[in-house]
């Protein structure tokens, strides 16, 4: 067994995998991986299933140190500047590291979280089937509870198979976060969704794995911002008394009392929630069936990843090759600044 | 029973519909939602995932590549028109209170808004006969059905940043069983040292939607011993047949 430990984490680092099924009834929302397509991806590098436990790293300054035996390990999601010791790590590549070997992550740049997959996988005890930490709840394994330097996650040991493997993810959708209006849309004007559909929006600063609040114009409920309260999935977006939309996420609570005007759709959730504080989004609407053919080509994707992973011809010691495992390593950067400006 | 033609398919998302019974806090509305609930359990109808009864509305989550919103919403329409509202789980929790004091920090302003001794409004508090609407907002949240109308009190101005796990709480015309700590608009009356989520213990949640809930008042002293047996997995509210 080996260990990774935390040398340094900011606020918004945790384990997580795809999530936690069958406790919405109770209270308990999923949590789960904020950037499905970035966990299923990392996880199918390392050999691991698509819906495996990896780290989800945050936006910020973060640091592991491998202790025990050598790990193998893969990174995939925001893009950042990575390094171990002075070699340049790239993302969307498996990469063997020895006991004394540190990865240092730098703040995520255009994104918001970068998951790190580990070959062998994380090792912790399941509640409803998953590892994924739920603060609120106090919920998550082997860490209940976002990372802190200190912390010690026991992980599997790298497999003596020499070689190591790549991925270019599919290209990255652009343009509008795709909703389906729905289902309070009725508590607000033509005007109203028209301001909601038609407006720039900004991802605020108090955003969270609970929900991303936008900042731009407000927008209110011509029946009023009190509901009895009801169910809230994923991605949904309610509008509160004070006119500013809040998205509800994976931390999310399950029923609340505010209006919700519409939801995003599964296929676009990944992308809302690598969207940073600052930066710039639209919404476009598409109806239900749109929002079917959506899902199910999205789960496609996701299921279509793990056969783009291949060989890495350039991971020998070549500088050459370095450098063109580092260019590619940046153009399968899903997540730079472009994928939000239109 | 409420027409059929009041019932409302809407989506949430392409992953997610709610299924809405009517508009308002009504037992008769709840005992429709929970009855769908049942009927959709035992119905094993491809895609759907999971659900989350509410007060007057079922949410329904499933997978969009087995089935789709059109498909899945006829389907709900035809088991809502066979299902029966549901009766009562059968279920009724016995749930021990401290009242008032640190317990219950709102118990003496909640008695004075209403002319009532603190005596008498805990009294009303608990003998009530309460059922469990939903669960929801944050893990073991139970929102109640049943407070008596004399003691029902809108709910503070200013929201506290901070209510303790357990606490016993009224809003408005609710109820509640709190678990983990949390803000809260709603006055806090007692506390219970039951946990209705506890990850550590099998099972994790006791409450389900549906079931009826008494509340029993303990002295002070005991809250020690309750709390300590609480930590170490007991469930601390009886289970009793209605």
């Amino acid at each position: 067994m080996s260990v990774i430990a935390v040398e340094q984490a900011g606020p918004a680092t945790s384990v997580q995998d795809a999530g936690r099924f069958g406790a919405l009834r109770y209270g308990l929302s999923s949590a789960g991986a904020m950037d499905r397509l970035s966990l299923t991806a990392a996880n199918a590098l390392v050999g691991q299933p698509a819906d495996a436990a990896t780290v989800e790293i945050g936006p910020l300054s973060t640091r592991f140190a491998v202790r025990g035996g050598p790990v193998r390990i893969a990174l995939v999601g925001a893009a950042r500047d990575i390094a171990c010791g002075d070699r340049r790590v790239a993302l969307a590549r498996t990469l063997r590291l020895e006991p004394g070997d540190t990865l240092a992550l730098r703040p995520a740049r255009g994104g918001v979280y970068t998951y790190l997959a580990v070959e062998g996988g994380i090792s912790g005890t399941p509640v409803y089937g998953s590892l994924s930490v739920h603060a609120r709840a106090g919920l998550g394994s082997p860490i209940a509870r976002p990372l802190v330097a200190g912390d010690e996650i026991p992980v599997g040991s790298a497999a003596d198979t020499p070689g190591e493997r790549r991925l270019d993810l599919p290209p990255a959708e652009r343009g509008p976060i795709r909703i389906v209006l729905g289902p309070q849309d009725d508590y607000f004007s033509a005007d109203q969704i028209a301001t909601f559909l038609d407006s720039e929006w900004r991802v605020a600063p108090a955003s969270d794995r609970m929900g991303y609040r936008l900042d731009g114009p407000r927008v209110a409920a011509a029946r009023g911002h009190n509901i009895v309260s009801d169910g809230i999935a994923n991605g949904q977006i309610q509008i509160p008394g004070s006119g500013q939309p809040l998205v509800l996420l994976a931390d999310r609570g399950t029923t609340g009392g505010y209006p919700k005007i519409a939801c995003i759709v599964s296929a676009d959730l990944g992308r809302f929630a690598q969207t940073p504080p600052g930066a710039k989004l639209r919404f476009a609407a598409v109806d239900v069936d749109a929002a079917r053919a959506l899902a199910v080509a999205w789960r496609a994707t996701l299921d279509g990843v793990a056969a783009r992973v291949e060989r890495d011809a350039g991971s020998g010691p070549s500088s050459e090759s370095l450098l063109a495992a580092n260019l590619a390593g940046s153009a399968v950067n899903a997540f730079d600044r472009d994928t939000w400006s239109h | 029973m409420t027409a059929l033609t009041a019932l409302r398919i809407l989506p949430c998302g392409d992953a997610a519909l709610t299924v809405e019974f009517g508009a308002d806090v009504d037992p008769a509305v709840n005992a429709r939602v929970l009855g769908l609930d049942a009927a959709l359990g035992s119905a094993a109808v491809a895609g759907v995932l999971e659900t989350i009864p509410t007060y007057r509305s079922l949410f329904v989550q499933y997978d969009p590549v087995t089935t789709g919103f059109a498909e899945l919403a006829e389907r709900l329409r035809e088991l809502a028109g066979t299902s029966r509202p549901a009766a009562a789980s059968g279920r009724v929790w016995s749930v021990p209170v401290v009242y008032g004091g640190e317990f219950g920090i709102d118990l003496d302003a909640v008695a004075r808004s209403h002319d009532m001794d603190t005596a008498e409004l805990a009294r009303r508090h608990a003998v009530a006969e309460y059922r469990i609407y939903m669960i929801g907002f944050t893990p073991g949240f139970a929102y109640l059905g049943g407070l008596d109308p004399a003691i029902a009190t809108p709910r503070r101005a200013e929201p506290r940043a901070h209510t303790p796990e357990g606490a016993i709480m009224i809003g408005g015309v609710q109820a509640c069983v709190q678990c983990l700590a949390a803000p809260s608009g709603w006055h806090v009356l007692g506390r219970t040292p039951m946990r209705n989520f506890d990850p550590g213990r099998d099972p994790v949640f006791l409450m389900a939607a549906g079931d009826g809930v008494r509340f029993r008042a303990v002295p002070a002293r005991d809250w020690a011993a309750l709390e300590r047996d609480a930590a170490r997995g007991a469930p601390v509210a009886e289970l009793a047949a209605s």
